[in-house]
């Protein structure tokens, strides 16, 4: 008796996350599936319906306008293709600055440690929208940089900051710096010191033995970081607004303007899966190093 | 000193300089005079107008008291489901459905806002039509929303706490005859309550900044404050939300320090009680 509630305990403790986020979070990309097989229309919902009945039987109207629409104008192939590169130029600036920064904080003294780790997931408790805002301030045309190099003279005439692709570069470097910082941390702390004094006896100079033993030990921190980076800044929507061109939209801009703006369901809802077909290989690699970081603990 | 070092310790002075001079430049300029923001009106700063502004601006007020409610209900449900996720990841072993939920509760992490935000507000229109529910979108789509994205970091939290620790002692409480739950609210919880207090305070301050896929699920009268934020700083900057940016960082600066020093003397205590109970031993 005490082994059946024992039983239904836990089909109830796995079960009731599981339910929740099978109703909100996985029967939801099927719906998105599904109506980005549909046409739009004008009617309330904008698409046409799901299941049609001919002569009373149900059946499925399945359309490829919304897909064969993506593939051939040249407006979307080219967001995806700047997201992209967008995603990979940022995640390399993010693996380029905080990769010594991690490395520089897992080497200090144990006392400086927990106040740097502080200093670097400080900026992400307060928010990210008024941390991208204030990029606004500093690179606008009569903004502080421009006003500080003016002053200097190292210019004459303000740069035009804002509205390129430095800004945005710029915003998700920010933005996704603790991101990258924190999992190569993870990684460095637990690093053997004595590997490198062998090599240092062994005559290795210290670079050498940076690039022999650091760097490889910290792959699974490297792709960590850079996946925590790269995913997300695929679909980022509010930097780009704020701070990028408005000749070149992103991706997930396109698919917020396509849904708000011109009400097209299925269109908003197949670019959603492109971008999905896009990240599903990204997404499966972390999920594998996020389960073996968790379960390889125990 | 070794130039790899010295090389770490510049890119680390430069990354916290990048990191926090926005902010600072924030704070400055809410207490700058000038409507242009970025100029700085020497003769009649520093100034405190923008604040007062903030204070009768009862749109953002609206929008902020909505946000607390939501982030409130939202946290609290988040760290219920994401408990029980933790602890179903982290002690069952292998059960039927683990990858599914395991799959389920990283997915969210990483995905982009948008696809959420969509997949959601298109479930709501769905289950609409066929059950009559939910009449529109609004508070509650919200806060469904957000308990959603906001339950899988609390899984995780807990989760890597939970891993952490060894077994014996629930596995003790379960030969001397303890039932499920007791074992539950005697020994498990204790030890993760301060994974459940961190994952609680993450996903408040989630739900309180998320804007994307709030942006979905909200609709007419139910704005939250980042959503009125976006539509004000979309067109430029306006100096009454420096002011209310300043607020918010102080708040949270603050909340980070009292529980620095909280933990510190939780520490301290812990310390002395180990060298008492080691004189006590000689």
């Amino acid at each position: 008796m005490a082994h059946l509630t024992r039983l239904s305990g836990r089909r109830l403790v796995a079960g009731i996350p599981t339910l929740w986020l099978l109703v909100l979070f996985l029967i939801p990309f099927l719906i998105v599936f599904r109506i980005s097989l549909s046409e739009v229309r004008l009617a309330i919902p904008p698409y046409t319906p799901l299941i049609a009945w001919r002569h009373g039987w149900p059946s499925l109207a399945l359309h490829w306008s919304a897909y064969s629409f993506l593939f051939t104008d040249p407006l979307y192939v080219s967001s995806y293709l700047y997201s992209l590169k967008v995603a990979a130029v940022s995640t390399l600036c993010c693996l380029g600055l905080g990769y010594p920064m991690a490395y520089a904080i897992a080497r200090a003294g144990s006392a400086w440690r927990s106040l740097l780790l502080m200093l670097i997931v400080l900026p992400f408790w307060t928010s990210f929208l008024l941390r991208v805002y204030a990029w606004i301030g500093l690179l606008k045309n009569n903004g502080v940089i421009n006003n500080v190099l003016l002053y200097l003279g190292v210019i004459h005439h303000p740069l035009a900051l804002l509205q390129t692709d430095f800004a945005v570069y710029i915003g998700i470097v920010y933005s996704y710096l603790p991101f990258m910082i924190l999992p190569l941390y993870a990684n460095l702390e637990k690093h053997d010191a004595t590997l490198l004094e062998a090599a240092a006896d062994l005559g290795a100079r210290p670079w050498r033995a940076f690039l022999a033993i650091t760097l490889p030990q910290s792959l699974a921190g490297i792709v960590a970081g850079s996946l925590l980076v790269f995913i997300p800044a695929v679909g980022e929507y509010v930097i780009p607004t704020l701070l990028g061109r408005t000749d070149q939209l992103m991706i997930g801009r396109v698919l917020s303007d396509e849904f708000f703006e011109n009400r097209d369901w299925p269109v908003a809802s197949a670019v959603a899966i492109l971008i999905l077909l896009l990240l599903v290989v990204p997404i499966m690699m972390f999920q594998r190093l996020e389960r073996r970081q968790l379960e390889g603990a125990a | 000193m070794r130039s790899r070092a010295l090389v770490a310790r510049g890119a680390l002075v430069l990354g916290l300089v990048f990191l926090y001079v926005p902010i600072l430049s924030m704070i400055v300029f809410s207490f700058n005079n000038s409507r242009l923001v970025t100029v700085w009106d020497g003769a009649h700063s520093p100034t405190l107008k923008w604040y007062a502004a903030l204070i009768h601006n009862e749109q953002i007020l609206h929008a902020a008291w909505l946000s607390i409610r939501i982030a409130l209900v939202s946290a609290t449900a988040a760290v219920v489901l994401g408990t029980l996720a933790g602890m179903a990841l982290a002690r069952f072993g292998p059960f039927r459905g683990r990858l599914l939920l395991a799959g389920m509760i990283t997915a969210p992490i990483v995905m982009p806002e948008v696809i959420t935000g969509l997949s959601l507000l298109l479930l709501f229109v769905a289950t609409e039509q066929l059950i009559g529910w939910p009449k529109g979108v609004g508070a509650v789509t919200i806060t469904l929303a957000h308990i959603t994205f906001c339950m899988a970091y609390v899984t995780v939290v807990v989760q890597s706490r939970l891993t952490g620790f060894d077994e014996s002692l629930e596995e003790a409480a379960m030969d001397l005859g303890a039932r499920p739950t007791r074992v539950f609210l005697a020994i498990t919880l204790p030890l993760i309550l301060p994974a459940i207090a961190s994952g609680w305070l993450l996903a408040f301050t989630l739900s309180w900044d998320d804007l994307v896929i709030t942006q979905f699920v909200a609709g007419p009268g139910s704005s939250t404050l980042p959503m009125v934020i976006f539509s004000k700083v979309r067109f430029g900057v306006t100096p009454d939300i420096n002011a209310l940016a300043t607020i918010m960082v102080l708040l949270v600066a603050s909340g980070i320090a009292v529980s620095a020093a909280w933990m510190r003397r939780r520490q301290k205590l812990r310390e002395r009680d180990l060298q008492l109970a080691a004189a006590a031993n000689l």
